[in-house]
């Protein structure tokens, strides 16, 4: 007998099973990987708050092993997450810094120390769809990074001073931004307003008893902030 | 039919060369430009682009008298998505910095002309064996040009090689410099006009 392909019971029929086939295909095959990948997105993170902490180039078992070592506590609130670190002695906070680029999201962590007059320790960004050689600098680019590195992060009221601008004025506070890339480094600088402003006073809140020791004087300051909320 | 035999090596070896999808062709430019700025990129979505060629000619290949006519190029397309996604999830869970750095373009792989091309022009009329063999030739010759394009593209515009310092300290120390633009997809077009015009002087003149 000679199936009639042309028929529409045919056709219905052979485009049915062929989906529930690819279907049943892909769903054994995103479960049996999903692990592996949850483990290689877990220690991407791990390896992005490394680089805003200088410590680049690390491998698996390295970033794992120096990840463990540095970062002492985790911590979330408002849906931004925060790390205490400890580098050589001094303690090191890690930001996580959530925008919108030019094409998609961007993100980022930056790392501040000195509680007295927080200081940009080091910056790490990372993008989705930014233009290639010029928004995607920000991720490619460890020279435009490492501009960051020094910088006050906020005035005397504790407004996000630190910002990337097209002329720097003020070269304590601000960052050049990305030749060619405007937008994208307009997004970074609303990134950094957007997600610092309350950083300092919710680290206050959540990692109280580590903040304590470096900044007692800073309290009165921040405290009312952190009650607005 | 032998494994080898003449007509089907002429199978494998001609998209090699004069009916390379690329140069022959003009086919699957995009991704060509867009993930050859590094070696190992272009090492792995050559790769990709290989697999998934191959077994989407022979599984079409393989059920080509069932598949009704007038709904042949779903059919494809549903098989070529199935195993990109495949291919993708494997790459996710075992070489992860590879495809961040692939990002969108595995997913493209979908639409990569060469896939729906040999399979529309190929898969559909020949034998599983036959139709392999043709896929892996032409994700082999698809590889071949995003091989040179990005080894050019990284040894210039980096000065390395697959990571690996490829220019001594000393070039740079008699005031050689990296070439930015190398970096850049629109030089990856001016590289591979010139592969092409280089494959037309040499390649061509017998035909």
């Amino acid at each position: 007998m000679k199936l009639n392909t042309n028929s529409n019971a045919y056709i219905i029929g052979y485009s049915a099973i062929l989906v529930v086939i690819v279907a049943f295909l892909l769903a054994f095959v995103y479960q049996a990987l999903k692990p592996m990948q949850d483990a290689n997105v877990a220690l991407d993170t791990k390896k992005q708050i490394l680089n805003s902490l200088n410590l680049r180039g690390l491998d698996g078992a390295e970033a794992e092993a120096k990840y463990a070592e540095v970062v002492k506590k985790e911590a979330e609130k408002d849906g931004r997450k925060y790390y205490m670190c400890n580098i050589g002695g001094e303690n090191v906070l890690v930001v996580q810094l959530k925008g919108m680029g030019l094409w998609g999201g961007i993100s980022g962590y930056i790392a501040m120390h000195d509680q007295k007059e927080p200081k940009v320790y080091g910056a790490y960004f990372n993008h989705e769809s930014e233009t290639a050689g010029l928004g995607a600098e920000i991720k490619d680019s460890q020279e435009w990074q490492e501009k960051f590195i020094g910088k006050r992060v906020y005035g005397d009221n504790y407004e996000v001073k630190l910002s990337v601008v097209k002329k720097v004025e003020d070269p304590a506070t601000q960052v050049d931004c990305v030749t060619g890339a405007t937008l994208t480094s307009n997004g970074v600088d609303a990134m950094l307003k957007d997600c610092l402003t309350d950083a300092c006073a919710n680290a206050f809140t959540l990692f109280e008893d580590i903040m304590k020791q470096c900044a007692p004087a800073d309290t009165a300051a921040v405290q009312p902030k952190a009650e607005e909320e | 039919m032998a494994l080898f035999s003449k007509q089907n090596k002429e199978v494998f070896t001609n998209p090699l060369n004069i009916d390379h999808p690329i140069l022959g062709q003009v086919l699957g430019i995009c991704s060509a430009l867009a993930v050859t700025s590094q070696l190992k990129p272009a090492i792995v979505m050559g790769l990709a682009v290989t697999v998934i060629t191959a077994f989407s000619n022979v599984i079409i290949s393989i059920i080509r008298n069932t598949i009704p006519n007038r709904i042949r190029i779903v059919v494809q397309l549903v098989v070529v998505a199935a195993l990109v996604t495949i291919v993708s999830q494997i790459l996710k869970a075992f070489a992860y910095d590879v495809s961040v750095q692939l990002s969108v373009y595995v997913g493209l792989i979908i639409t990569n002309c060469i896939l729906m091309g040999r399979l529309e022009a190929f898969a559909m009329q020949n034998k599983p064996w036959p139709s392999f063999l043709d896929g892996v030739g032409n994700g082999l010759g698809y590889a071949m040009i995003l091989v040179i394009v990005g080894a050019v593209r990284e040894l210039l515009g980096r000065g390395t090689l697959l990571g690996f310092k490829a220019i001594p300290d000393a070039c740079y120390d008699l005031g050689y410099v990296n070439n930015g633009m190398m970096t850049m997809p629109a030089m990856a077009l001016i590289l591979v006009g010139c592969v092409i015009w280089v494959h037309r002087a040499y390649f061509y003149k017998e035909k």
